[in-house]
């Protein structure tokens, strides 16, 4: 059973894995150098041009397993000698033109860009083309086509250009840590930041695995992990998280739950809102919309909002989020997050972590995990939330018409948010999600793919708690 | 102050700590109780197979939606 979409996320949880086999073992630090090596070794090189760069690329990865370069903010890194610095030059003619007569992409180009040779075959001057793609979408023979590089053409905040030697550049102040670039740079050259280290280190001196430990560690587990690990049961990823050292296993769906009662409240007080679920939207409202940052719902993510409640339940619990999404590392470092989140994995660091425990999670018994309703469950999925809102409103007798725009990916997200900006809108709640499809689709998870949606959808339909209030009032 | 704990973890909740948590809050309100006694939960007591787990200050008990009365009688009403 295949474990992984590709090669890339393949060898980004091999150097994981092997990080975190030392670090429970308390080696790191003395044999972090023979990583590289012990993945690449012998002298033929298998993926570069030869076995030394890509030991010293190896090297590059190791760092950011271990949490990256401390002086840069952004969870989402790039490794400048892995990138392969792609030469693909924005739109070209192929050689499908056929030297036509009608020259549609002569007239549509208002830069006059375009020039013919004695054949009447086109040809793009690159010092006059601004790349807007209007002659691509003209030409009968779709002779024209526009070559971005897979992190550039992934990233829809436009984040990504190329720096002085031709290396993926990040804008921090523009980049929403949605990690989409991560999952589509072909030779794996951006990374997102793992602090599965600090996690190794939470676990050990818990009272699980030390005599003495003083504190119980929590994870909290998205949704979407229903549509992940596909070759093990639900149930026995539960009990491979207790034996790796987490007290309890709980679903951050309840704290989605607890969070839907909120938003039907908010919503039908202010008449306007953007939700907060998605940390990388809620960063695209303040980064490239700030005059909408009002219109934001003041409700914490599930993630947090469960976890305070299991901090303020329970004295010294340390709780650990794991989900598919890289942006939730980064809203685990907000200042108002921080105290309750004490650190974030995604779905491929905890594959890792279970493999360098030697763990086969589909031997294992299967423990239960149960605590949120249906609708709290499909919060993972593009829709969910909207639905869950509606019935919250239902559920709290909330006369309140709501009106939701449903935004999944970024672009969806911008061109709902552009209509607020100006007043447009038809609709008064706008979900947004950074990416495709949801949560299902974040850049964190092991495999995305169609059924996705239909697995979180089954896995809501077993909830053992029908409504949103059942779910909830046991927090009471 | 009594402080009674119910478990809210997973195994308890699918053998009824809802049911429960509702039970006991009726139970306080109808003793006028609720300044005596304080009702809260925890996820997982790690005592999964004696669930519905319930601690009393630190005293443990194993509870189902049909003792809960008599739990209540027992140990709850005799120390307040």
């Amino acid at each position: 059973m295949r474990k992984f979409d590709t090669k890339v996320q393949h060898l980004k949880y091999k150097v994981l894995r092997e990080v975190a086999r030392l670090a429970w073992e308390d080696k790191l630090l003395e044999n972090i150098m023979d990583i590289p090596a012990k993945l690449a070794p012998g002298k033929e090189a298998t993926m570069r041009c030869c076995v030394y760069k890509e030991r010293a690329i190896l090297g590059e990865r190791v760092k950011i397993a271990m949490g990256g370069d401390k002086d840069n903010p952004n969870i989402i890194e790039v490794i400048d000698i892995a990138c392969d610095e792609c030469p693909v030059g924005g739109y070209e003619v192929t050689n499908a033109c056929r030297g036509c007569l009608a020259h549609r992409c002569e007239d549509v180009c208002r830069f006059g860009a375009i020039t013919f040779d004695h054949n009447h075959v086109a040809h793009i001057d690159k010092s006059k083309c601004k790349e807007c793609g209007a002659c691509a979408k003209v030409c009968p023979y779709t002779a024209i086509v526009g070559r971005k590089r897979p992190c550039q053409n992934a990233c829809k905040v436009k984040a990504i250009s190329m720096n002085d030697d031709k290396a993926a550049k990040i804008d921090n102040s523009k980049c929403i840590q949605c990690g989409a670039c991560v999952y589509q740079c072909p030779f794996g050259a951006i990374m997102d930041k793992s602090f599965m280290v600090n996690a190794i280190d939470i676990l050990k001196k818990s009272e699980r695995n030390t005599r003495g430990g003083s504190y119980k560690v929590y994870a909290v587990v998205a949704p979407s992990i229903s549509s992940q690990f596909s070759y093990a049961k639900l149930g026995q990823v539960v009990t491979g998280l207790k034996m790796l050292g987490f007290h309890d296993v709980i679903e951050a769906a309840l704290g989605a739950d607890m969070v839907a009662m909120a938003e039907a409240k908010e919503l039908s007080e202010k008449g306007l809102l953007t939700s907060s679920c998605c940390p990388a939207f809620v960063r695209y409202i303040k980064s490239a919309f700030p005059k909408l940052v009002e219109h934001i719902s003041h409700n914490m993510s599930p993630m947090a909002v469960l976890a305070k409640y299991i901090k303020e339940t329970t004295p010294n619990a340390k709780v650990i989020f794991i989900g598919p999404c890289t942006a939730k590392k980064a809203e685990a470092q907000l200042e108002e997050v921080k105290p309750y989140v004490d650190t974030v994995l995604t779905f491929e660091e905890l594959q890792a972590l279970f493999d360098s425990r030697d763990l086969d999670i589909s031997s294992l018994e299967e423990g239960v995990l149960d605590n949120a309703s249906y609708f709290g469950r499909i919060f993972a999925r593009s829709g969910g939330l909207t639905d869950a809102a509606a019935q919250a409103m239902k559920e709290q007798n909330i006369d309140f018409e709501i009106k939701p725009v449903v935004c999944d990916g970024i672009e969806a997200c911008r061109m709902a948010l552009l209509k607020l900006n100006k007043g447009i809108l038809d609709g008064n709640f706008i979900e947004g999600m950074a990416c495709i499809g949801g949560c299902i689709g974040g850049a964190g998870c092991l495999t995305h793919g169609e059924k996705s949606k239909a697995d979180v959808d089954k896995y809501g339909r077993e909830a053992f708690e029908k409504t949103i209030g059942d779910a909830v009032s046991i927090l009471k | 102050m009594l402080k009674i704990t119910v478990c809210i973890g997973s195994s308890c909740h699918i053998k009824g700590s809802r049911q429960v948590v509702e039970q006991l809050q009726y139970l306080i309100s109808k003793n006028e109780l609720s300044d005596k006694v304080e009702l809260g939960g925890t996820f997982c007591m790690g005592k999964c197979q004696m669930g519905v787990c319930v601690t009393v200050n630190d005293s443990f008990y194993s509870v189902t939606p049909d003792s809960v009365e008599e739990f209540f009688t027992k140990e709850v009403l005799t120390r307040v």
